[in-house]
């Protein structure tokens, strides 16, 4: 019960917090944002693993409930967690009240309905990563786009229509494509349900059959692309991810955080419960492919960084960049690949909701997020900017730090992995350049604006941040530097969870 | 049960609407000056929702369906209670409910609101009677019913002059297609010799029946449901009508008497004229009515998508669904496996529908109140004024495309499941489809209600027309309450349509 407790809680405040007026809403949200958090660090405490929620393992706190019964199939409300989704669950609890924190300074205008939608989007996150029942997972998955879109649409900078409808076509016309692409595949399977581990036991015991006349195989490999293409939209991939720039710049700070810190993850997430865990045959087939993909989205997204100007691009285009190791670590195959995509899921949740936060306290005091409009900013905010230089060594990798927990554990993982014949440990070279361009960015735009002596294009003056800008930085840091030293607060779960995703592809 | 309700107390949902309407008109004719908006309302809307209750009571208790005994019939079989009829009467009785409670603040200056009420309950009447016709005569009279209140209704600001250039284009144009449907009645009748469904269709299967007679009578039975579902090329009518008419009333006809139209055809196209081991008299109306649904889905959504009157293209938008619950009639085939289920799913769509459609409509009339203006760019930053209801406006929107965490979804999505199911993916692809680009036109209010700044000055959206809100929320609670809870409702539709089928 306390997964729909969580889910019910965050739902019910986020009406809480839109009836209340705009003076105290902030506090409201961000005292009723501590309540999924505190209840999901009780998860996590309870929590035992005990394998794959998909593939026969146990599932914690699991509740299964029959909802609806139509055209021959049940639909169920079926929650319930294991390694893979707690991780994520705890990420989302906690970078929510952090993202309320963040949005105190900059946020002035109809203040209780900003935090009511990130409520709102909060419950739907925390269904995403918990729904087991395919229709129960892909009403929340889309039912978070309505809050970002209204997020950036009205909150957001100069451009904020262009990119909040963006973001939402393209989103949506993933979706679609996603939908479609799984639909075709439970309507060729012999399955009553759309529970996922039901599914992903027909799929695994190979009981697709032809649909409309059209070959079991081909549906299969149809239902992998559609739902590829859907997720690789949503993570995103080269080339499905130039929604991702125009969105991050011209969302507020705090929606930035939750953007790459767990829309992100979103794809990814469904990347390894669908594709991988439920196809991975497919996967494996076309692992060349995918891995190609992964390393372009690696090296390309890092090339894009180095040429931006705007601190707020530079990490945004960094994201497509991580994304892609998250992406090389799923398609590897081994504990450690897919483990450690998983664990950088959490780990680039934090260090990316890190630097959109530093990045946006800068901007709060300097009102400019431009390379060559600022420089010496250390002189003015040296607690602010000595976080910022400390997300970008986690960005880059620095031992114990959990960046680099996270890209260890993928490169482990990829170079040892048997996939796309013997080709691995080649797209893990090249996928590892990437690395050495992330440090080259982010200390070139360090320095620049950082160090030397101070000046700045605009007249602001600038202070030293406000305690409630820098506290959410240094509850950031504290997590990564904690995940960093002890990364088996999480990898333990997390591989126990992928060791039969793992397994299923070696078959 | 120890004591057993006699079998005409099936028909009581009706009564209840049909007795509070003759209440209503007593009243306003005795005492015609005495003003009575709001107790007129509270009477009305009592009425209602008594015929709610009453429908809902019986389709959940089974009454007229398989497990107490089946269809009552009743009046030498003229008349039909089953679940059917019962369901469509909880859609007419909510849609008339909301109306009447949102016409309450709208019609607060007009002379004799009474006889608009007294009116809207005389047409969710005779809907419900066409819900229930087991036979063609009262099919006619019952649609005939419904029909003249509502062009009465369209032209009730008599000194607004669209209210009543739409009125008259609604009447002469229904006056044609009622006559084509009573023609086509006549030819039945010829050929089979009954008016009854039953026997129609013992007629028609028996060989004896003339094909071409009978044929050219379901074709025009056929175009005659055309014009009272609005459908191509019989929807000419609806834009003008449901533009000009009072909002209130637009949300009436394009919810409530456009589900009666549904409600008359599947009974009769399943009963009358099924289809058989051979098609009927020569005619495929189920590929008929995909063709119709085909054209209808694609025109009123690109029609839709082009408009800058809010209203006008909810008025085509309204077309486009009337395609998605046409796929109710359309997907159905000889032996077809899932004809029931996907025939409900088309039950489901217009319930669905007459919440989210009619409170779309409603907030049209809020905004006629205030006086905002007509098209996309008077609704700009209206949220900012109004958020609790333009967050129903866009509740009724992203669930009229058929986003997911709303009642639309399922519906649409249970609908298109069942035409695949039954082997008419290509339905469902153009449905997918047109509903990919519904999401345009619709986002595009949701887009000027909350992203865009307002344009002039919106001092008159201070007013706050109680009654009127509380239908517009209700809509909404009930667009996002029917998610969660649609088990009950696709069961007892789905229950419902099998019935048909058996």
């Amino acid at each position: 019960m306390i997964i729909e407790t969580l889910i019910a809680v965050t739902f019910v405040s986020a009406v809480v917090v839109a009836l209340a007026p705009d003076e105290w809403a902030g506090r409201l949200a961000f005292a009723l944002s501590l309540l999924p958090f505190v209840g999901s660090l009780y998860m996590w405490s309870q929590f035992e693993a005990a394998g794959n929620a998909l593939t026969g393992g146990g599932i914690a706190f699991e509740t299964q409930i029959d909802w609806l019964e139509v055209g021959g199939y049940t639909l169920q409300w079926f929650v319930g967690v294991d390694g893979i989704s707690m991780p994520l669950l705890v990420l989302t609890t906690f970078l929510v009240p952090l993202a309320i924190l963040s949005a105190w300074t900059p946020i002035s205008d109809r203040i209780s309905q900003f935090y009511a939608l990130l409520l709102f989007m909060e419950a739907n996150l925390l269904g995403v990563f918990t729904a087991l029942d395919f229709f129960v997972w892909f009403i929340f998955w889309e039912a978070v786009l309505v809050p970002m879109y209204f997020l950036i649409g009205v909150w957001g900078g100069p451009r904020r229509k262009y990119a909040a409808i963006k973001f939402f076509a393209y989103t949506n016309l993933a979706s679609l494509v996603m939908f479609i692409g799984f639909m075709a595949l439970v309507f060729a399977l012999p399955v009553e349900t759309f529970g996922m581990p039901a599914i992903t036991a027909a799929l695994a015991a190979g009981e697709v059959e032809a649909f409309y006349g059209i070959a079991p195989d081909a549906i299969r490999l149809f239902a992998f692309l559609a739902l590829f293409v859907g997720f690789a939209v949503k993570v995103p991939m080269v080339p499905f991810h130039t929604w991702l720039p125009d969105a991050h710049v011209e969302a507020p700070t705090p929606v930035s955080v939750l953007l790459a810190g767990v829309l992100l993850k979103m794809g990814t997430y469904a990347l390894l419960r669908f594709n991988f865990t439920m196809l991975p045959e497919e996967a494996t087939a076309l692992a060349v492919p995918i891995a190609a993909i992964a390393v372009v989205s690696v090296i390309y997204g890092a090339m894009l960084a180095l040429a931006q100007q705007d601190l707020k691009r530079i990490v945004a285009y960094s994201s497509v960049s991580s994304m892609g190791y998250v992406i090389l670590g799923l398609i590897a195959f081994t504990e450690y690949g897919v483990g450690g995509a998983t664990f950088q899921m959490v780990a680039h949740g934090l260090i990316s909701g890190l630097m959109f936060m530093a990045v946006g306290v800068v901007y709060n005091a300097t009102h400019t997020r431009m390379v060559s409009d600022m420089s010496g900013m250390a002189d003015r905010m040296p607690v602010a900017v000595g976080i910022l230089v400390a997300g970008a060594f986690a960005y880059m990798g620095l031992p114990l730090m959990a960046g680099f927990a996270g890209e260890f554990f993928i490169f482990v993982g990829s170079f040892g992995s048997p996939v796309a014949g013997g080709l691995m440990p080649l797209f893990t070279a090249a996928a590892m350049f990437g690395i050495v361009i992330v440090a080259g960015y982010l200390l070139l735009a360090m320095q620049k604006t950082l160090f030397g002596p101070f000046s700045l294009a605009t007249d602001y003056e600038v202070g030293r941040a406000p305690v409630r800008d820098v506290a959410p930085l240094m509850a950031l840091l504290g997590a990564i530097i904690l995940l960093g030293v002890a990364p088996d607060l999480f990898f333990e779960m997390i591989r126990d969870a992928v060791a039969d995703v793992v397994a299923g592809g070696v078959n | 049960m120890a004591t057993q309700l006699p079998e005409w107390a099936a028909l009581s949902p009706v009564l209840a609407l049909a007795l509070t309407g003759l209440a209503l008109l007593l009243v306003d004719t005795i005492n015609p000056n005495s003003r009575s908006n709001t107790s007129s309302a509270v009477v009305a809307v009592l009425g209602s929702l008594a015929s709610l209750g009453a429908a809902t009571w019986f389709l959940l208790a089974g009454t007229g369906q398989e497990g107490t005994g089946g269809a009552i019939t009743l009046f030498a079989d003229a008349i039909v209670v089953d679940g059917l009829a019962l369901f469509f009467t909880v859609v007419f009785a909510v849609v008339t409910a909301l109306v009447v409670v949102a016409a309450h603040d709208y019609l607060a200056d007009v002379d004799s609101p009474g006889e608009f009420y007294s009116m809207v309950l005389f047409a969710a009447t005779g809907m419900s009677l066409m819900a229930s016709a087991n036979s063609l005569a009262v099919a006619f009279v019952a649609l005939e019913m419904a029909s003249l209140p509502s062009y009465a209704l369209v032209t009730f600001l008599k000194k607004n002059k669209g209210s009543v250039e739409a009125g008259l284009k609604y009447f002469l144009v229904g006056a044609v297609s009622s006559a084509v449907f009573v023609f086509g009645i006549s030819l039945v009748y010829a050929a089979t010799g009954s008016l009854l469904l039953s026997d129609v269709a013992a007629g028609l299967t028996s060989g004896d029946a003339p094909v071409g007679v009978a044929g050219i009578g379901v074709l025009m039975v056929l175009g005659g449901f055309a014009y009272k579902t609005a459908s191509v090329p019989f929807h000419f009518w609806a834009p003008e009508a449901y533009e000009g008419a009072p909002a209130p009333v637009s949300a009436f006809l394009s919810s409530a008497s456009k589900a009666a139209g549904f409600a008359l055809a599947f009974r009769v196209f399943t009963e009358g004229f099924a289809l058989g081991t051979e098609l009927v008299a020569g005619v495929d109306w189920a590929l008929a009515f995909g063709i119709v649904a085909v054209l209808t889905m694609t025109l009123g959504n690109f029609a839709a998508a082009v408009q800058e009157n809010v209203k006008r293209m909810l008025a085509y938008s309204s077309i486009g669904h009337a395609g998605y619950a046409l796929i109710g009639l359309a997907a159905i085939s000889v032996g077809g496996t899932h004809n029931g289920d996907v025939m409900g799913a088309a039950m489901a769509h217009l319930l669905v529908y007459g919440f989210m459609n009619t409170g779309a409509f409603l907030f049209i009339a809020l905004a006629e109140t205030w006086g905002v203006g007509k098209t996309f760019e008077d609704y700009n930053g209206l949220a900012t004024k109004a958020p609790m209801a333009s967050l129903a406006m866009t509740v009724f929107m992203f669930s009229l495309a058929g986003l997911p965490p709303l009642g639309g979804f399922f519906s649409k999505y249970f609908l298109f499941m069942g035409a695949i199911f039954n082997g008419f993916w290509w339905l469902a692809a153009v449905g997918a489809l047109n509903s990919v680009l519904s999401l345009y036109y619709y986002s595009r209010v949701v887009k000027a209600l909350w992203l865009e700044d307002p344009a002039g000055d919106l001092d008159a959206v201070d007013s706050r027309p109680t009654a009127l809100y509380v239908a517009i929320i209700f809509a909404a609670v009930g667009t996002v309450l029917v998610l969660p809870g649609f088990g009950p409702v696709i069961e007892s539709a789905q229950a419902a349509a099998n019935a048909l089928f058996a």
